[in-house]
């Protein structure tokens, strides 16, 4: 089979269309966080007519938002929730997903729905009975309910990306661990775990900022200011007068409370480009 | 297409294994550990998650209100639908419910499936090398990475009719005259919902998908290459069924998420009865009205709903739970 | 007048710590209040937390809860439906949420039942469930017409007493405004969309129009009649003529960016929106005043709706003598002056409308005086803990006519049955 080369000037637009695309969806997924960006260096009087460019360059909302509302404490709150509940969840879920993937088993694909079906219900729907567990293992306004509740939500999602990225795995690493007579854990962590580490980084990725950003059980489960999460630290900002939103002020934390997650992303993204293409495997 | 081929007679050989006596206790010490592995995982789900929702079961049973849960009475299915009396009663017997139905099927079957083939789009554009890539990928992830309860109230506040954004970039474009009233005439507030939700779940779909992408191995696009497959040719024999499997999985959480929405709906347009959700509906009897047993049957019917339109996506979609992967 | 008030809750505070014995006063307990994290509430706040510390030797930790009203009040049902002490002790209740929250909350008529006269009658009797005092009035809110006096004086015009006439003069003022070249102007704004507020709104075009307020004192079915039907009516009139579209998405703040910005002639709003309007760089500094919403032509009323925030105690409290010491500090004239000092909110006392202090400050709260004693409940009272319900139907069906979907007419009738189906047999 003969491959025939595209013309030049076919690169070259392919190429421009290419960086084209780029700029749109750049633009498109930037133009908010860059809008609120803007209208945190804002105040009062000018958050209500558009503008594109900013005017001024005042601070004075960074600083009000971080002296007065503890938004600091908030946002290491967050970090350790979500952390700790996309680690846990990472920990169980490959060692789960590696079971339901690649052994045959009866009753898989029950437990497999099982374990979807957690993430069916209507947040508010559980809330209630969420609380009395939560108060029954002695968790109220402590980090560990956010913790404990987010699993139902992560756990799910995780089990079954990480299920579905280990299926699509060739089949002969395995037995390449076994007839080296090498244990599951090692089979599991030596051999599919760096493989799989393009969709692990992804799934953590979105399961960290799916915790990172709930609200209704951090608004619940937690009273306290030392204890309180992001979005929960936002809706507690207050204007001069009940129904003032303090507009200025909301959009700082916000800038404030999305940064994390941008420096993360910026860490982690290389690793989502590993995995098989760096050639770890052999088929 | 020679991965495929070289797995094929591999598991050929390993089914022939597995028939002598030996290889059975095998399997047997195999299924035991499978069962371990998995163990850690269910019984954190089941110690923390099964208690409510047996608790929501009961309740939607019940005619229990939020202010005294302990008091509650059991009445059958009276939550569902109630014939007694003047007027049939119950959540089936609320034409608002299924409004609220109709509403949650259009936002997400119109949602779902704009993040299909924009995430797609975006997935394949981030899976090409190009300087900026970096900084595409970080960018990309943003709309996803602001909080809902923030961006809902952005978005409420560009959808201003006379001071937002999105009219004043549309009129200046000329595609508008007179500004449009988003979140306030039912008709277009709908649009201004889904458009909200699209730009900030797109990156889900597309991270997912970028992620499938880049776990097919390069060489079968070069031997497809060789054989003079065009582009399309090899979007569509080799990528689309390679990553089918973690797009059903994308779709399906998205979908989930999608049917399950509240949120941005209530920020944006607050309880209209023209864009209100089925998880709005719930949240509704639930938490407005003190109605815990209505509120609980609702909800039973939501996961019933979600339940149902998942399990079509895996029937449709041909995946088999069962499969065990790298033995086809 | 002020001091003597200032000694007596002294005294009285005083008494109800004693009243328990010596055990609660040999040991200081720690009240946990309701209090806002930023801005002139934390000042308010401290001033509450001193005059409690001295006057009961107890001690206060404040409590931050969301800004937003529905939010607060399901973090508040889950609470107490755990029945959880020690997480909030004095809190603030929304005007309609006594109904609601009763069983939840702490009978005060005996300890502050006795301070009922110094109160706008309206706002007090709000809070009185089945004859128990469930929450002491701590602000008082009613919706107001804004309008730009710069405007009418330049049109020559008054501001309007009667709907008629005000949509005369917004029309007339419009249609000049525009012509001059100000595209954007509107004549008035206010808040259509589908929330509680619009049924605030709504309660005010029907009562105006002697159409009684959904639900009668009680608890009969009123709303279907010819009045509500035209308050309904004109207002959907006004949609694309002196008002924008988009108002049937706007709440209090989207309709005070327009205002604020010169863009409206007429605003219907809270108190809250004079202070901010008449702030330093807000374009329209100097050129707002107040009046109370028009009444319909012939034998019309105004009608303010009344909204406001109340004193409630927790009935989980495990210091319920201390939790009526603090509301009783709380509910005093020298406090209510301070708070409206401190924060702008209009006081739910109506005596202190005379201090000069107050007057200084604000001249024209001695005319809100008479909008705040008119001021006219939603019917959340009258039907209890399916107020929510009630006021879900209203402001839909009122989103309804203003989208022109159907008539008043229609929409009354369609109302009254939907009404009679939540309450089956009794509210």
């Amino acid at each position: 089979m003969s491959f025939t080369p595209a013309p030049r000037w076919h690169k070259l637009l392919g190429r421009t269309g290419l960086y084209l695309a780029a700029v749109v969806v750049f633009v498109v997924s930037v133009f908010p966080f860059y809008y609120a960006f803007l209208t945190s260096l804002r105040s009062g009087q000018d958050l209500f007519t558009p503008s594109y460019l900013p005017e001024v360059f005042d601070w004075s909302n960074y600083v009000s938002v971080l002296s007065d509302t503890g938004i600091a404490r908030s946002l290491f709150n967050s970090f350790a929730v979500a952390t700790l509940t996309v680690g846990g969840c990472l920990l169980v879920s490959i060692t789960a997903s590696f079971a339901l993937a690649r052994i045959q088993f009866r009753g898989k694909g029950t437990l497999l729905l099982t374990i979807l079906c957690f993430s069916m219900f209507p947040q508010v729907a559980v809330l209630s009975g969420m609380f009395e567990l939560i108060r029954l293992f002695g968790l109220y306004d402590n980090l560990g309910a956010l913790i404990l509740s987010y699993l139902t939500f992560s756990l799910p999602f995780t089990v079954w990306v990480l299920t579905t990225f280990m299926r699509s795995l060739p089949g002969d690493l395995e037995e390449a661990g076994i007839m080296d007579g090498a244990s599951l854990w090692v089979t599991i962590t030596r051999i599919y775990a760096p493989l799989l580490a393009p969709a692990m980084i992804t799934t953590g990725l979105l399961a960290f900022i799916g915790a990172w950003n709930e609200f209704m059980f951090a608004l619940t489960f937690v009273i306290s200011p030392e204890n309180r999460t992001v979005p929960v630290a936002i809706s507690m900002l207050q204007g001069a007068s009940r129904f003032e939103l303090p507009w200025a002020n909301i959009m700082a934390s916000s800038v404030l409370a999305t940064l994390p997650i941008i420096v993360l992303v910026l860490i982690f993204q290389r690793r989502i480009v590993s995995g098989l293409t760096s050639g770890a495997v052999k088929g | 297409m020679t991965l495929a081929t070289e797995t094929q007679t591999r598991s050929r050989g390993l089914a022939a294994r597995f028939f002598n006596h030996r290889d059975l206790s095998l399997m047997q010490r195999r299924a035991r550990s499978a069962w371990l592995l998995v163990a850690p995982a269910l019984i954190l789900l089941f110690s923390v998650a099964a208690w409510p929702l047996l608790r929501t079961f009961y309740y939607s049973l019940t005619d229990a209100s939020l202010n005294a849960p302990g008091e509650a009475a059991f009445i059958g299915l009276s939550n569902y639908l109630d014939m007694g009396g003047d007027f049939a009663f119950g959540v089936l017997a609320d034409p608002l419910w299924w409004r609220a139905v109709t509403n949650t099927l259009l936002f997400s079957a119109t949602t779902v499936s704009m993040e299909l083939v924009l995430g797609m789009l975006v997935a394949l554009l981030l899976h090409q090398k190009f300087a900026g890539r970096t900084i595409l990928r970080t960018a990309m992830l943003i709309p996803w990475a602001i909080p809902t309860i923030v961006s809902a109230k952005m978005w409420g506040w560009m959808f201003h009719d006379q001071y937002g954004v999105v009219n004043d970039l549309l009129a200046k474009l000329g595609f508008i005259e007179e500004p449009l009233a988003w979140v306030a005439v039912p008709e277009l507030s709908m649009w201004a919902v889904i458009i909200a939700e699209v730009w900030k779940t797109t990156p889900f779909m597309a991270l997912m998908l970028l992620a499938a992408l880049q776990m097919i191995p390069e060489d079968l696009y070069e031997s497809a290459r060789l054989e003079g497959a065009s582009a399309w040719q090899r979007f569509w024999r080799i990528t689309l069924p390679l990553i089918k499997p973690a797009m059903i999985v994308a779709l399906i959480f998205r979908t989930l998420d999608a049917l399950r929405v509240f949120d941005l709906i209530y920020v944006l347009t607050s309880n209209s009865e023209a864009t209100i959700s089925i998880s709005g509906y719930s949240r509704q009897l639930l938490v407005e009205y003190q109605d815990m047993g209505g509120g609980s049957a609702a909800s039973v019917l939501v996961f019933m709903l979600v339940a149902g339109v998942a399990v079509s996506y895996l029937f449709i979609g041909r995946v088999k739970l069962n499969e065990t992967g790298g033995h086809h | 007048m002020k001091p003597i008030h200032l000694t007596t809750a002294f005294a009285l505070a005083a008494s109800a710590a004693l009243g328990v014995g010596t055990i609660q006063t040999a040991q200081a307990a720690t009240l946990k209040m309701e209090c806002g994290a930023t801005g002139n509430d934390r000042a308010f706040c401290d001033y509450v937390e001193q005059r409690f510390t001295e006057a009961t030797g107890h001690d206060l930790e404040f409590v931050e809860l969301p800004n937003s009203s529905s939010e607060k009040l399901g973090l508040f049902q889950q609470i107490f439906a755990s029945g959880q002490s020690g997480v909030v002790d004095v809190f603030q209740a929304d005007v309609v949420w006594p109904g609601i929250l009763a069983p939840h909350m702490l009978d005060l008529s005996d300890g502050l039942g006795d301070l009922e006269p110094h109160f706008f009658p309206g706002a007090w009797q709000n809070n009185v469930i089945d004859g128990e005092l469930k929450a002491v009035p701590g602000l008082i809110d009613t919706g107001l017409l804004f309008y730009r006096t710069d405007l009418l004086d330049q049109y020559n015009e008054q501001p309007p007493q009667t709907w008629a006439e005000m949509e005369r003069i917004a029309r007339k003022i419009q249609a000049a405004e525009r012509e001059a070249g100000h595209d954007n102007f509107w004549g008035l704004v206010f808040q259509g969309k589908a929330y509680e507020g619009l049924t605030c709104n709504a309660l005010e075009w029907v009562s105006s129009h002697n159409g009684g307020t959904l639900v009668n004192a009680d608890g009969e079915i009123t709303i279907n009649n010819a009045g509500a039907a035209e308050g309904l009516d004109m207002a959907a009139g006004w949609i694309g003529d002196i008002a924008p579209r988009g108002v049937m998405g706007y709440q209090e703040e989207e309709s005070r960016a327009v205002f604020q910005n010169g863009d409206a002639l007429f605003m219907r709003n809270w108190p809250y929106a004079y202070l901010l309007a008449q702030d330093e760089g807000s374009p329209v500094k100097g050129k707002v005043g107040i009046v109370p919403l028009p009444k319909a032509s012939g034998d019309g009323q105004h009608a303010a709706a009344l909204g406001g925030w109340q004193w409630a105690v927790s009935r989980y409290t495990d210091h319920p003598d201390a939790a009526k010491a603090l509301v009783r500090i709380l509910a005093d004239a020298e406090t209510q002056t301070q708070r409206f000092l401190m924060t702008g909110v209009s006081p739910a006392r109506k005596d202190v409308y005379d201090d000069p202090r107050i007057l200084d400050k604000a001249p024209y709260m001695s005319e809100l005086l008479s909008v705040f004693e008119a001021a006219i409940a939603r019917p959340a009272s009258p039907t209890g803990d399916n107020y929510a319900r009630v006021s879900n139907a209203f402001y839909n069906a009122a989103f309804a006519v203003l989208n022109g979907e159907m008539s008043g007419e229609k929409a009354v009738a369609d109302l009254e049955r939907r009404l009679a189906r939540i309450k089956r047999n009794a509210w």
